[in-house]
């Protein structure tokens, strides 16, 4: 954990020093994104997303999601938008309390998620004249990647996004760099597989989700293919090991996780706003979270995707559709009724989140379809990413009561 | 000729028909006729017409279908249209549909495809992912791939293969289609008394569910009589209704705009329709090229294009100005991302060349209209009134 904040500390350090240090900033987005390409060009990147999240995570994003409604945005519209154009009025401060800089180029790889490109042409009338580099990832509609939607990618790598990216940083397209950058991603994602594939143990070592959510942070957010990315993931690999040896649990905010009584896959992002307080009802009760969907956004390796150096452009485009909201309904059930079974959970849970469509509309039916193919007890509860008005405790704590009751009545017949 | 009354009321009967059965009658006449359901907003139409097919838009259920399974499946904060569809979808009224397609414009539409898959309705569920690169060799060539996909679909079911005079022929139909629409549009600018908005939406609507070649007698008769001197003229302002692209807005809140003193001189429901501006070269070689074509260089501005190099605030205010509107009617469906979120970028558009608007939300089975109508009639009256002010509601 001191590894990674020191990982993004760094981040953040390098990006409040853009003035001295003369690199370009590029915005762009987690799931799908181009960080090895960024990186070859020796290009920083600031993630509206991680900015939102934080935002929310230091109860600043309220402050932000009202201001984005002053300036006449709906209530009912995805909250990250808001946070960070409210965040943007109110002077980009990021996270660590410098301000951020302003983008060099807009860096639209618009994967999975519609709204994206909305947010995008928002920001572009709050940056006017930065280039816009846009690349689309064609959806998997029918559940595979064509040689056709692979070569519309490339095509728009090489003429819309790298043309742009010497423009602005000034250099020249460096395919052996790339290549170099790539190999170590590869590195970096066979290790978070081995990290996230340790839920199969009993006890669980790690929580998939509530500590999931830090362990994909140097993937997604600008490190993969750095060799810091690959020793931090060795490191938390060995750790785990160490823990999996003497039989430990997930360590939660309040030490290690004592009694493992049930083993849950969760789909939905988390809750930013009330992280804490959200975690704890689960390990209050014993809950670990063996796998989840969210930590799949930025990448789904699942399957044995991994970047290929020896195709730079065709891995990028092939990991940008990979990514879990890109994938159609019926993959997403087959990847989570996977993770059910090789995980060996006891329940599925759906936290739908208010204002985003790209994940909630469809999981009703994902929730319907998972419990009639395996007969699993399902949970249902609502939050929001970032809007605190949407966390409403009593009512969550209520849902999850019932169904870590429905849970516990199912393992005694089980235990029968 | 038939009188306009008559053929109001047969469009308004075709239009809301939720069991599609002119269009299921269509197909049974002859072997080999595929239905196709398409959802909003624009999907090229002529391809299904070369090969023997009828692409039947499902605009959603409206205020005309009791949602009872539908809201199972969708939580309340998401809009309307999705439940109705499902709903239709596990009842009967798309039993005789060979396939769906559902073409990019969000993630609820996205996702819905993928629901259709998981129900197994139709033949086929395609997801018709429009390309946002506007390059020919870009993203033109890979729409052509697009609806290259289609077309095997369709061939498969039928056996039907397509060439390039049937293409070229269907393109030919679909040119006169919008072009007489746009004809009823132009007249109505000047004489909008002529007809109201809520007989136009019912005969473009019925457009979307009966062949290309009976909507055109239509449009044809319904252009004849708009050249009359019918109606009586009114005190109303004029206005553009943007927003409504794809949950359409109920007919009681057009009557509602139209009762609180306004007409609508251009809107987007069903933009689909009249998506192309100009026409589609119908005598190439190589039809699918033309229209992917037009389709990268002849698109309206909307929410489901990414404008970074035509803003759209720009080209709804050249919508404005050619339809001599007094102002703007933004109406979106309740919890919808992609109208919502271009809300703040049009209407500071609007306030940066003084156009007056107002912003309603709506459901498509909103009953009640009490509330938008003193609303939009406070914005009519302002305008008749304080002519010179700017005015934002
Ligand atoms: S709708 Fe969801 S996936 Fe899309 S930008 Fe918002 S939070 Fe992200
Ligand atoms: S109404 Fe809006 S959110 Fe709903 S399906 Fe249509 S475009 Fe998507």
């Amino acid at each position: 954990m001191i590894i990674q904040k020191e990982m993004i500390a760094g981040l953040f350090k390098d990006l409040a020093s853009v003035k001295e240090s003369g690199k370009k900033v590029v915005y762009t987005f987690i799931p799908g994104n181009l960080s090895e390409l960024i990186r070859s060009f020796d290009m920083l990147p600031v993630y509206p997303e991680i900015n939102a999240l934080q935002s929310g995570m230091r109860k600043k994003s309220g402050e932000f999601i009202r201001e984005a409604e002053r300036h006449g945005h709906s209530e009912d519209v995805c909250t990250y938008v808001k946070c960070d154009v409210g965040m943007m009025i109110k002077g980009n401060i990021g996270p660590t309390g410098e301000k951020l800089p302003d983008p060099d180029l807009l860096l639209l790889s618009y994967t999975g998620c519609f709204t994206f490109m909305k947010w995008f042409e928002t920001l572009e009338r709050l940056y006017p004249g930065v280039p816009v580099a846009l690349i689309q990832s064609p959806y998997q509609e029918d559940a595979t990647i064509t040689p056709e939607m692979t070569e519309y990618m490339v095509k728009q790598l090489k003429e819309e996004v790298i043309p742009k990216m010497e423009e602005v940083s000034g250099q020249k397209f460096d395919e052996e760099k790339l290549k170099g950058i790539l190999k170590l991603s590869a590195e970096a994602e066979d290790w978070i597989v081995k990290i996230f594939d340790s839920t199969k143990h009993r006890p669980s070592p790690i929580d998939a989700y509530f500590a999931g959510v830090y362990y994909i942070g140097p993937i997604n957010i600008g490190f993969r293919g750095t060799q810091e990315a690959v020793d931090y993931y060795k490191e938390l690999y060995k750790e785990v090991q160490e823990r999996i040896a003497k039989g430990l649990g997930p360590i939660t905010p309040e030490g290690v996780m004592k009694e493992e009584k049930f083993r849950l896959v969760v789909e939905g992002p988390p809750n930013w706003t009330s992280f804490r307080e959200f975690w704890k009802l689960f390990y209050d009760r014993g809950a670990v979270i063996v796998a989840s969907s969210y930590t799949k956004v930025g990448g789904v390796y699942d399957y044995g995707f991994r970047h290929d150096s020896e195709h730079p452009l065709e891995t990028l485009a092939e990991y940008c559709m990979n990514c879990y909201t890109n994938l159609n309904l019926p993959q997403r059930i087959n990847l989570l009724e996977k993770c059910i079974t090789e995980y060996h959970a006891d329940g599925y849970l759906t936290n739908s989140i208010k204002s985003c469509n790209s994940f909630a509309a469809g999981q009703l039916m994902m929730m319907r379809e998972l419990e009639e193919r395996l007969e699993i007890p399902v949970g249902f509860i609502e939050t929001d990413l970032v809007d605190p008005r949407y966390f409403s405790y009593s009512n969550i704590k209520n849902r999850l009561e019932s169904f870590f009751e429905m849970l516990e009545q199912r393992l005694l017949i089980e235990q029968d | 000729m038939k009188s306009l009354e008559s053929i109001v009321e047969r469009c308004t009967e075709l239009a809301f028909d939720l069991n599609f059965t002119h269009a299921k009658e269509w197909k049974a006449e002859e072997e080999g006729r595929v239905l196709v359901g398409y959802m909003p907003v624009y999907i090229p139409r002529e391809i299904i017409h070369a090969v023997n097919g009828l692409a039947v838009g499902i605009m959603g259920a409206g205020d005309r279908k009791q949602i009872i399974k539908g809201d199972a499946y969708y939580q309340s904060y998401i809009c309307h249209i999705p439940r109705g569809i499902i709903e239709m979808a596990l009842d009967d009224n798309l039993n005789d549909f060979d396939g769906f397609i559902f073409p990019a414009i969000c993630d609820v539409i996205r996702n819905l495809s993928g629901m259709f898959k998981v129900i197994q309705k139709g033949t086929f569920v395609k997801y018709l992912d429009l390309p946002q690169n506007f390059q020919s060799h870009i993203g033109g060539e890979f729409y052509h791939k697009e609806m290259e996909h289609i077309l095997e679909y369709i061939e498969k079911i039928n056996g039907a293969r397509v060439t390039t005079e049937k293409l070229n022929h269907s393109i030919e139909l679909f040119n006169h289609n919008r072009r007489l629409l746009e004809m009823i549009y132009d007249l109505r600018q000047k004489y909008p008394w002529r007809m109201t908005n809520v007989d136009l939406y019912h005969i473009v609507r019925a457009g979307q569910v009966i062949p290309v070649e009976e909507h055109n007698e239509i449009l044809e008769a319904v252009h004849d009589h708009l050249q009359k001197d019918i109606g009586v003229k009114q005190d109303r302002i004029k206005v553009v209704v943007s927003g409504s692209f794809c949950e359409q807005p109920p007919v009681g809140l057009i009557k509602s705009i139209e009762m609180a003193g306004c007409y609508v001189v251009d809107d987007d429901f069903m933009i689909g329709s009249r998506w192309i501006q100009g026409d589609v070269d119908d005598a190439s070689g190589n039809p699918l090229k033309a229209l992917a074509e037009a389709y990268i260089s002849r698109s309206p501005f909307s929410s489901s294009v990414y404008d970074v190099d035509n803003p759209k605030e720009g080209r709804l205010a050249d919508l404005v100005k050619k339809r001599k509107a007094d102002g703007v009617i933004f109406a979106a469906p309740s919890f919808c991302d992609p109208a919502l979120l271009d809300s703040p970028i049009l209407q500071k558009g609007c306030d940066d060349r003084k156009i007056r608007y107002i912003g309603i939300q709506y459901s498509e089975n909103t009953g009640q209209f009490k509330v938008i109508k003193e609303q939009v009639g406070a914005f009519s009256d302002s305008i008749k009134l304080w002519e010179d002010e700017p005015v934002a509601v």
